[in-house]
Formats: structure tokens, sequence, C-alpha cells
């Protein structure tokens, strides 16, 4: 029991959210997450979270695809066990291609999937607790992470900010 | 944003986010009906008799379909390239139009991809049961083996066609999934029984919407599109090659890739079609699969309609150009000859109906779209086996000239992988939610009715427009 516990409001509208969002954060407040429904944009930013950078992983996994193929087919047609079709050279590039780029866009697009999915703690069967079960369907939900000790005065403060941001409710929770 | 006056709201009837959960949701959680239960054991009873066929030619041999020495391929690849030509339609709407920013996708956008998945499994299946040896199907991929080692051939399309198909499926499969990962959160969260809640967690990966869960998601879907979009053009690009790269008189055409990938896009949405106005009717999902939607795939219809008219009119003009006799022998068989019903058929279908759609009345109603919906499809049945048969049946030998006509086990086949499709879809469309939902909610504000055109009931700020982003804009006064 290490006494953690969350203080979370519900808003119901994704602008007063991303401005409430901003306006506790120039009050001085560090939120620990917000939720919500559907991708909000600008909320990353107004957050000031940094940028992904998933996407430069999909072009490493695509490199490899593409140099996987390419390598392979030229080690299996030049040196392994070449074979003559159609008086064409060994190394014929150009007929290469097709599934160079398959592998290129199956690498990157299998990886980076995996890499998404294991960055964002995803997987069958894993439980992630659900603050409230509205934040998935119409509730955008900010919550701040306090514990046992977190002093009466500083809970008010938090509440006092959220409620004067617009959020409709606030609720409080252990995280044990 | 600004939104132009003369687009017209996505999403009708004043929703709210709570309301759009609801309707949404709300099929998946209703007890099946009798309805869905009996169209589900039609098709079911259809697909299990397709697969008694298959059983049949897998334990006799392919001797029990028509084909013979001179029509080697004929109903096993028309109805592989069909089938892989739907399946297009579902990334062309998740993919490029994500690319090109058309919000109209998001109401379609999540059967679109299905259907895509599900076809691709029919398209599969053809040419591997066409091999006449299933259990030796796993020598098309490169595998170590003892034989020397003797790989597969890189060099033929046929080769490419497997990664080709491979990789579509796949990748097709991972981004209908991810898209579906935060909807099924949406039905987990609602659930009332504790079984369900269990069901749907598996399902949906604990997902709980955390604001770098977004960021990392929205990322992820935007690379998935630009590698979706060269993808599915390179895959009928590459089904084409098939016919392309061969030296048949009616196949050996440069023209066939561009070719290729519009019809199968002109087809795919003639399927998207069918499948949405039956779902959007049974569902009641008027309010989200709009005219407005309709009228746009239409648009889309008469563009690659239109582009595979031109492909019919320039493979003509190419035979008598090129001055071969073979070639334009192979036109004039096709036009005029044993098969001249089936090339009728095919420019009737796909040149002449799609042009009725300039009339904004037609592509406006359902009943017609419907209609038109179902002889696109079967345009495009014929215009594969056109392309296939008559161009096989009389080969540059007279004495070898033949005639095909498919026997019942093949017949069962075809109709036993649109039974199975079917079933697939409506199994789907039962246990997920057929609408993308969060991406439906993310459009409300710039595409919802009470936002935007003549009903709206909150004027909006235009002028704010260079705040930059473009979704949140609109606010509600």
């Amino acid at each position: 029991m290490s006494g953690k516990k969350v203080l979370f409001g519900l808003f119901d509208d994704e602008h007063v959210l991303l401005d409430a969002v901003k306006g506790v954060r120039a009050e001085g407040f560090k939120i620990t997450e917000v939720m919500t429904p559907f991708p909000v944009h600008g909320l990353d930013e107004a957050m000031g979270l940094r940028m992904t950078k998933l996407h430069s992983a999909g072009f490493l996994f695509g490199a490899t695809g593409t140099l996987t193929a390419l390598g392979f087919i030229t080690w299996i047609s030049t040196v392994n066990y070449p074979i003559n079709y159609g008086g064409k050279p060994y190394f014929s590039l150009p007929a290469w291609i097709p599934i160079t780029f398959e592998l290129t866009v199956l690498f990157a697009a299998v990886g980076m999937t995996l890499t998404y999915l294991y960055l964002n703690r995803l997987a069958p069967g894993i439980k992630h607790r659900i603050l409230d079960e509205r934040i998935t369907s119409h509730m955008f939900a900010m919550s701040f992470e306090i514990d046992a000790d977190t002093s009466d005065a500083r809970k008010a403060e938090i509440r006092k900010a959220l409620e004067a941001n617009g959020a409709v409710e606030i609720h409080e929770q252990d995280l044990d | 944003m600004f939104v132009s006056p003369i687009r017209e709201p996505l999403i009708q009837g004043h929703k709210t986010y709570a309301q759009m959960s609801d309707d949404i949701i709300g099929p998946v959680e209703a007890k099946p009906t009798k309805t869905w239960m009996l169209a589900v054991t039609c098709t079911a009873l259809l697909a299990i008799t397709g697969f008694v066929m298959i059983g049949l030619t897998i334990t006799y041999g392919i001797g029990l379909w028509g084909l013979n020495k001179t029509i080697g391929w004929a109903w096993d690849i028309t109805n592989f390239v069909w089938w892989i030509g739907i399946g297009h339609a579902g990334t062309l709407i998740s993919a490029i139009l994500l690319i090109f920013r058309q919000k109209w996708r998001t109401g379609v956008n999540r059967s679109a991809e299905a259907m895509t998945i599900f076809a691709v499994m029919c398209a599969g299946l053809f040419p591997l049961i066409h091999m006449g040896r299933i259990w030796l199907a796993f020598f098309i991929f490169p595998y170590p083996n003892t034989r020397g080692p003797v790989w597969s051939n890189f060099n033929s399309p046929l080769l490419w066609d497997v990664f080709a198909i491979s990789t579509y499926f796949t990748v097709s499969l991972l981004f209908w999934y991810v898209g579906l990962i935060p909807d099924l959160a949406t039905v987990r969260d609602r659930a009332k029984t504790a079984f369900r809640k269990k069901i749907y967690n598996v399902f949906s990966f604990g997902w709980t919407g955390t604001a770098k869960q977004w960021q990392r998601f929205e990322s992820l879907s935007l690379v998935l599109a630009g590698l979706s979009t060269p993808l599915v053009l390179s895959v009928h690009t590459i089904v084409s090659f098939d016919f392309a790269t061969s030296v048949i008189p009616g196949w050996h055409t440069t023209i066939f890739p561009p070719y290729f990938v519009a019809g199968a896009i002109f087809s795919g949405f003639a399927m998207v079609l069918t499948l949405m106005l039956v779902v959007r009717k049974i569902f009641h999902l008027e309010d989200y699969i709009t005219l407005s939607h309709i009228e746009s795939m239409n648009k889309i219809i008469i563009l690659t309609g239109s582009i595979v008219g031109v492909a019919y009119i320039t493979e003509l003009f190419t035979a008598w150009y090129s001055q071969n006799q073979y070639e334009q022998y192979a036109f004039i068989n096709r036009s005029m000859g044993p098969y001249a019903w089936s090339y009728w058929g095919m420019m009737t279908c796909n040149v002449i109906s799609p042009q009725l759609f300039w009339f904004r009345k037609l592509r406006r109603s359902v009943v017609f779209t419907f209609f038109m919906s179902i002889v696109i499809n079967i345009g495009m049945w014929f215009e594969r086996f056109v392309i296939i048969v008559t161009s096989l049946h009389r080969d540059y030998i007279v004495s070898s000239w033949s005639y095909y006509t498919p026997t019942y086990v093949e017949v069962f086949i075809y109709l036993g992988t649109i039974g199975f499709f079917m079933t697939l879809f409506l199994i789907f469309a039962k246990v997920a939610p057929v609408i993308a939902l969060a991406e439906v909610k993310s459009i409300l504000k710039s595409a919802g009715d009470q936002y935007i055109g003549e009903h709206a009931a909150h004027a909006h700020h235009t002028e704010d427009a260079g705040h930059g982003h473009y979704e949140t804009l609109i606010k509600p006064q």
C-alpha cells in the first residue's frame, strides 16, 4: 500500500478540455494524464508532449525489409543456387523490385505496429485501470497523481483549478 | 477552420458524443435479431456447400472442373481477380482518402476495410485450390530445402503475386485492427456483464485512450496509410503482370496495370455500396451514412468506370493500330466470337451503365445505387472472364480451339465464397462497431449538421483559421 491516489476532473467537450489543459498548466499544475474518447488535435501540443518517434522506427523497419529482400534474393540467385531463367542475367535487379517493395512495406507495417503496441502497453488480455467508464465514450478526463500524504489544501487547489476551467465532475480514486 | 457552404453535413440529427456511442454500439449490444439469424444461416449454408465442393476438388482433382488443355484458367482465376479487385476499395477509402483528408471516409472506412480482409481471404482460396495439390502449397514460399536447395523463381510475376497478396492481407489486417482497438474499448466500457467486459477487454488490448496513446495512434495511422497507398496500387498491378508478361494475344499489353487498378477500385466501390446500403438500413445508420456519402462514392464510380471504358476502347484501337493479326483476331473474336455475349455484357454493365450517375438524382437515389452496385459487380466479373477465357479459348492452332463451360463444382465454389464473405461480414457487423466511432466523433464539430449546413444551430468562427489545427476550431457559441 503505497497510498497512491489519483484526482481527476471530467469534461464534456474537447474545446473546453483543450483550454483547460492550457489554463491548468499556466497556473503551474503538473497534469499526469489526459484521456479522451477520440484523438483531439492540438492536445499533445497543449500538454507539452514530445512528438512521437514512432515513424522513425517505421523507417528503420522498412529499410530492414528492403535490405533483407535484396540481400536474400541476390544471395540465392547469384551465389547459393544460380539458375538461368530464359537467358537473363543471374543478377536481374528490375525483376526483383516488386518483391523488394512488398517486403519493405511488410516489415515497416508489422514492425511499426508491434512497436506501437509495445509503447502503448497494449496486448490481448492486459488490464489497465479505467478511471471512468464514460471516458471511452463521451467524457474527457484530466488526472493528477496524488498520494496519502498530499495535503487537503493542495487537493482543494487542484479541485478549484479543475472547476474554474470547466470540469463537470471531479473524483478521487485509490490506485491500489 | 473555414467550411465551404457547399459542404453537406456528414452527420445528421444533431448528435452528441453519447448519442453517437448509443447509435453505433447499440446494434452490437442488442440480441441478434431473427433477420440476422436467418441471413447468417443462409450464407453459412452456402459457404458450407462451397467448402464441400472445394473438398471434392481436393479429393478428386481439378478434373472436376470444366478446364481443358486449351483453357487452363477460367472461373478459378476469374474469381481470384474479381475478389482481389473488390478488396481494393477498402484500402482506397482508408488509406488514400485519409491522405487526401476526405472526411466522408470516416463513415464507411471500417466496413470497407473489413470487406477488404474478407474479400482477400476469398481471393486467396482460388490460386490455392487451382494448384490441384494444395498440400504442396508451401512450395510457393522460398524456404531452405534438400533439393539443392532450389528456391522459388524471383523473376516470376506469379511469385511476386504471392508476396503482394500476403503483404496486402497482413497490412490491411493490421490497419483495420489498429483502428478497431479504441472502438472495442468503448464496447468494453459500456458492457453490462462481467463476461462481456472480459471478452472485449481481451480484444481491445487494454486501451485507455491517453493523450500519448492517441498521439502514437495518429502517427501509426498516417504511416500505415502512406504505406498502403502504393501497396494497393502495386497489388493489382502485379495481378495484371500475371497476364501482361505472358505472350497471349489479348493479355500481352502494357495498359494492363492502370486498367486493372481502375477496374479494381470501380468494382470495390460497388461492393462497398452493396454492403453499406444494407447495413445502413438494418442498423438504422442513416444519420452517419448519408446521401452525401453515397453520392461521393458514386462519383468515384463514374471516374473509375470511365477510366475502364477508355481502357476497353484503347485496347481495341491498339489491336487495330498494331497491325498484328493475332492481336486483331483476339479482339474481333472477343466482340463477335462465341463469347460475344460476355463481352457485350461487360460493355453494358461497366461502360454504359455507370454513365447514368452523371444525373444527380440517380447518384442520390438509394434504390438505384443499390441496383447499380449489383450491375457493376456482374460487369466486373464478366470483364475478368472475358480477359481470361476469350483470350485462351482460340489459340494459335485451330485444331486446339475449344469452348469452356463451368461444371456445378466450379459454380458452387464461387457461390460458396460469396456465402463465406457474407457470413464473415454479418458476424463482424454483429460483434464490432461497423462505423469507426472514434473517427466519426472527431469530425462531429466540423461535419455535424448542428455546426454546418442549412440547419446549423450554432454560428461558427471562420476567422480564427490561423490557429493551426484543422478539426478543433469550430466552436459552438
